[in-house]
């Protein structure tokens, strides 16, 4: 703990953008992955359940598994430290706070890390910790066989009319964080460049519109049918 | 015009302070904002009372001295200028101004609205400069440099060391500051030759002072009063990290 | 006592030379044991302790800012000059040296100007080493303008920041050393006076701003570069801390006070618009490159105009009057900054001004926008044009632009000898402190070259000359009595200002100084208003005396207390600039006295009977000072009258 702190502050900021530029990438496999929930093949089920059952069996996985946790760790870690920094760096606050011209989501980032965050506690309780035979595994119309059919938990949750909005709403907090993160993971790994950084920006825009409203569409499925 | 001001007064280091009250009439629109302070100093002596004191010198918008937040922005509502050049004008007759002074934990008030900037040099004392002794230096024309970089450069030494970057950071952090010295020397062939030294002396010596960490919101830019771009904080990262991973291990 | 000026022997091409190979150095070893106070952070004061402390001496530099950065010399805009001659245009030491001399009206020194023009190459080659961010050309090499009406380009610059830009490379080389620990900074700290310890400056002594003490410091020597005291005038284009408070205690303490009158009045300033006004703002003189200078012909216009009736554009063009292009049609909107100062205060005195005060003229645009188009103009002067609209509100692509003359140097100062060494031994003075090199005249991109030429150039050899027979001086405590009677000498004089308790502000009374100094000590100067003038500031040194208010205590930061004691030195000041005015009975340069002029109005110059360097002696408070002549000799060039017609 004592070494993390040790770090310069341009050192935790590397470590900050690398983790969460592999964050956001696992999110695209995730969300291509969870495309399969939805009725886009004729044997999406079967594609879907291939995928679990590959996700959840492979030695490869494993490995990644552990490297994808410690991401978040690192990256949960490491932001709560530079916020504490940042907090001690101003002891006394203006009265009129900033009036200046910023990127909106920039502002809130600590924020919307700690919904997320508590989406991830969500997520881990009806589907990881179901696997690992910690958690029941959510109940609904269909009947869960084990704690690996994971498809029949999401249609059970996405069921749930609340859990769906919620899910919903999560997910739009996502694309705040990551509106943000993507453009600001380049800028502090010192990647700019006058001709090129506009068109990373506007992937990175991208990135936070279509990531988000992929996981969105599975709940909206669910709540129209 | 007539105003009220809400003044940050505070006596000295140790005293907690506090806002005050004041109105001022009949200012003239075309009086800048430090002289309407001028007038309000002036019609305090008058009642013996002690003037409210905030740092100021050249009034011409380059010493980098004048340093008043007010009403929520370092330098007030007028773009790309300090204080001393921002003309009343830009206020409504009437209305309530609210002046507080730069608000880090490396600038400790002094009294009132005077706060201690000298984090700003030691920065640069840890190595904000190219090492050569006066006398014994080559011809100046011996080393060509492209216009861009010195174009580049110039753009990122108009930096007057004012600190609103660190006033207006909700972090209170001095990126825009130290990046700016750095990319300047950082693009000069002049600098490149102990580029990796300095950027990590800068850096170690911005994070002893208590500065917070950038994350990236660039209110820095949006207020600066010189125009100095967010891209020097890239090159800066750059800089560091190849500095890192590329340099020899550094001795003291 | 007599003046010597200690200019070496030898052609004068080879006097710095020789001057160098045959002075006194101080071995290493012993730089160790020597003290040196610097104070003031500009590029004389910075440049100079950042060379001693790389040649191993120890250095206490203080400034009275928050930061050495933050000194005026950040505030020239123009450029720099230097004889690189890399323009291949015919420049070479002895044009900028022939050019100096002139420009100045001959009234500097020969060999000062002669070496200040053979080190000024050098100067430019060190601030590239520093990093300077000169501007360049698409070959990388470095790009020169001509600037100040100079026949040659010889002028390096960075964008419209180079004292800026020179300052910070300054600043860098003394923060490499203040890291380094042979420098030590001492910040919001201001010199109230000297001590002189058996004949020798020995220290200095400081108030400390933000808690009123005051502090005590040995060297074994002293460099003043406190710069210019033009801020007597009130109004000037100065730093609102820039004051002659150093100079002046100096001048008591013994040290001649060199052409107290000579004084430069910048002719493009934005002009004065209320009482409140705290300061007033240079416009590059590369304006006048473009910019054609003009009042209205009929009075009636200009009455029209300054009551708000009629503006600059319901005047035809054939109502104008381009009166520079007029009375000097060779050089015409580009002659000298004294000969365009006066030609305005003269049309406007006429009643011929502009502006709702009538003191001001207008520089239009509108032929060279026509001319070049708009962009060409934004390119060249885009910045300045909106730093006149963020203050005056108005658009100068659409209307002219207002101009009016304003304070804005001191070529007078600390007289100094060669080796920049004042009449006190162990006390230099460097840059505009001190008198030396611009006669009574400076030219344009002149002051920043002299400031880093002192500093880098000079004062690294000639403080050495005058240390080495101090190696055996072991450091002076400063509990010495010689310490103590002038620290008591200062309690005394701020006990006695907070004693006053009178009813004027010290601004309010500032201001009435300016406007006696303005008046009658500014660009129009004759017998009757001189006189007056001294009476004048007798009349308002007493009632200071008398009637001040300063809120507050002696032992806190009180900024009414600061500028009281400024104030104070500045009303025996603004006496020796009228006294030295009132002797000088010729017009030269910045100073033009109104019975000694042309039938055309142009200053004329009395070489027979002039020919020399004003050097005051104080005397004591109630005593008339004593004027030393230093004759001038000018064997190197031949002395004319300055012709722009």
């Amino acid at each position: 703990m004592a070494k993390l702190l040790h770090y310069s502050s341009l050192t935790k900021k590397f470590i900050m953008a690398i983790a969460g530029l592999f964050l956001a990438v696992f999110l695209m496999v995730h969300l291509g992955i969870n495309l399969f929930i939805l009725p886009i093949t004729e044997n999406h089920v079967e594609i879907f359940e291939i995928a679990v059952h590959f996700m959840t069996s492979n030695p490869l996985i494993k490995v990644f598994e552990i490297v994808l946790f410690g991401g978040f760790l690192i990256h949960i870690i490491y932001g709560l430290i530079l916020q504490i920094q940042n907090w001690m760096a101003r002891p006394k606050r203006y009265k009129i706070e900033g009036f200046s011209h910023t990127s909106f989501f920039s502002k809130y980032m600590i924020h919307t890390a700690i919904i997320i965050f508590i989406f991830l506690v969500i997520h881990f309780i009806n589907f990881y910790f179901v696997k690992l035979g910690f958690t029941e595994a959510p109940q609904g119309p269909n009947e869960v066989t084990n704690n690996h059919d994971f498809y029949n938990m999401v249609v059970n949750l996405f069921s749930t009319t609340w859990y769906a909005i919620m899910y919903i709403g999560l997910i739009i907090i996502l694309g705040f964080h990551l509106n943000h993160a993507i453009q600001s993971a380049f800028q502090s790994l010192g990647l700019y460049h006058s001709k090129y950084t506009p068109f990373i920006k506007m992937v990175g825009t991208l990135y936070s519109i279509i990531i988000p409203l992929g996981f969105i569409i599975i709940p909206l499925y669910f709540l129209i049918n | 015009m007539d105003l009220t001001l809400k003044i940050w007064r505070q006596e000295n280091a140790q005293a907690r302070g506090k806002f005050e009250t004041y109105k001022v009439t009949g200012i003239s629109e075309d009086a800048s904002f430090l002289e309407m302070l001028d007038i309000l100093n002036e019609s305090m002596v008058d009642k013996v009372q002690l003037p409210i004191a905030f740092d100021h010198d050249c009034r011409e918008g380059i010493c980098g001295m004048c340093s008043l937040y007010i009403n929520g922005r370092p330098h007030g509502p007028d773009q790309g200028i300090t204080v001393c050049q921002m003309h009343m004008r830009n206020f409504k007759d009437g209305s309530t101004i609210v002046i507080e002074p730069w608000r880090a934990k490396p600038f400790p008030v002094i009294k009132d609205l005077m706060i201690d900037r000298s984090a700003f040099d030691l920065i640069i004392q840890a190595g904000g400069y190219v090492s050569v002794h006066t006398g014994g230096v080559p011809d100046a024309n011996s080393i060509p440099i492209k216009k861009e970089h010195a174009e580049l450069a110039m753009d990122a030494a108009a930096c007057i060391g004012c600190g609103a970057c660190v006033a207006t950071c909700k972090n209170a952090s001095a990126m825009l500051f130290v990046s700016a010295k750095v990319s300047q020397m950082a693009l000069l062939p002049q600098g490149k030759i102990e580029a990796a030294r300095r950027v990590q002396k800068m850096v170690a010596e911005m994070d002893d002072l208590g500065f917070g960490n950038c994350t990236n919101t660039y209110a820095c830019e949006a207020e600066c009063p010189k125009d100095i771009k967010i891209s020097n904080i890239a090159r800066m990262n750059w800089q560091f990290l190849i500095a890192k991973v590329g340099a020899q291990k550094m001795n003291a | 006592m007599k003046l010597d000026s200690k200019i070496p022997d030898g052609p004068l091409a080879e006097k710095w030379t020789n001057y160098k190979a045959s002075q006194d150095l101080v071995n290493p070893a012993n730089k160790r044991k020597i003290d040196i106070i610097v104070v003031g952070t500009g590029l004389a004061g910075a440049g100079a302790a950042a060379s001693l402390g790389e040649l191993g001496f120890n250095v206490k530099i203080f400034c009275i800012q928050d930061s050495p950065r933050r000194a005026h010399s950040i505030a020239a805009q123009g450029g720099i000059n230097a004889t690189k001659n890399y323009p291949n245009d015919g420049d070479s030491i002895y044009r900028l040296f022939y050019d100096t001399v002139k420009g100045g009206d001959y009234r500097a020194r020969e060999a000062n100007v002669y070496r200040l023009a053979e080190v000024s190459s050098n100067i430019i080659d060190q601030c590239v080493a520093q990093g300077v961010p000169f501007a360049r050309d698409y070959g990388g090499l470095l790009d020169n303008r001509s600037f100040g009406g100079a026949q040659v380009s010889r002028t390096f610059y960075a964008r419209g920041q180079t004292g800026q830009q020179l300052l910070l490379g300054a600043y860098g080389a003394l923060s490499k050393e203040i890291h380094k620990g042979s420098v030590e900074l001492f910040t919001r700290r201001e010199m109230l006076d000297l001590v002189v310890i058996d004949g020798k400056a020995r220290g200095i002594i400081t108030r400390n701003l933000i808690n009123g003490k005051l502090e005590k410091y040995f060297g074994h020597a002293v460099v003043i570069a406190t710069g210019g005291y033009g801020n007597a005038f009130f109004l000037s284009t100065m730093a609102m801390t820039s004051n002659g408070s150093a100079a002046w205690q100096v001048y008591k303490k013994g040290a001649f006070f060199g052409n107290p009158n000579f004084t430069q009045i910048h002719p493009t300033c934005i002009p004065v618009h209320g009482d409140y006004q705290s300061k007033l703002t240079l416009m590059s003189e590369s304006l006048r490159n473009d910019g054609r200078i003009w009042v209205p012909k009929n009075k009636e216009d200009a009455e029209k105009i300054q009551k708000g009736e009629l503006k600059p554009g319901g005047i035809k063009e054939e109502d104008r009057d381009y009166y520079l292009e007029r009375r000097y049609p060779a050089f015409g909107n580009l002659v000298p900054r004294d000969v365009a100062s006066r030609a305005a205060k003269e049309r406007c005195d006429a009643g011929y001004g502009v502006g709702s005060t009538g003191l001001a003229v207008y520089l239009d645009f509108a032929d060279a926008i026509k001319r070049l188009g708009k962009n060409v103009i934004e390119a060249r002067y885009g910045n300045l044009f909106q730093m006149y609209e963020k203050i005056v509100d108005e658009n100068p692509y659409e209307t002219p632009m207002m101009i009016y003359p304003a304070i804005h140097y001191t070529m007078g100062g600390i007289w100094v000898d060669y080796e920049l060494q004042t009449t006190i031994p162990g006390l230099f003075a460097a840059g505009e402190a001190n008198f030396s090199d611009h006669g009574a005249n400076r030219l344009g991109a002149s002051a920043l070259m002299q400031g880093l030429s002192d500093g880098y150039f000079v004062l690294p050899y000639t403080l050495q000359n005058y240390l080495a027979d101090q190696i055996q001086v072991a450091r002076i405590p400063t509990d010495h009595p010689e310490f103590e009677k002038t620290e008591k000498e200062i309690t005394e004089r701020q006990e006695k200002l907070m004693a006053v308790k009178g009813s004027q502000s010290v601004d309010g009374i500032h201001k009435k100084l300016g406007r006696i100094m303005w008046e009658y000590v500014g660009m129009g100067r004759n017998q009757e208003g001189l006189e007056k003038a001294i009476g004048m500031i007798r009349e308002l040194r007493a009632e200071f005396w008398k009637d001040v208010r300063i809120p507050g205590r002696i032992d806190e930061l009180n900024i009414e207390l600061d500028k009281a004691m400024r104030v104070a030195d500045f009303l025996e000041l603004g006496e020796l600039m009228a006294k030295d005015a009132l002797d000088r009975k010729e017009s030269c340069g910045g100073h033009f006295r109104e019975e000694y002029q042309t039938p055309e109005g142009e200053a004329l110059r009395d070489d027979e009977n002039f020919t020399f360097v004003s050097a005051w002696e104080y005397q004591g408070d109630d005593k008339e000072p004593i004027l030393h002549k230093e004759p001038l000799i000018y064997e190197n060039i031949e002395v004319k009258q300055r012709d722009y017609k």
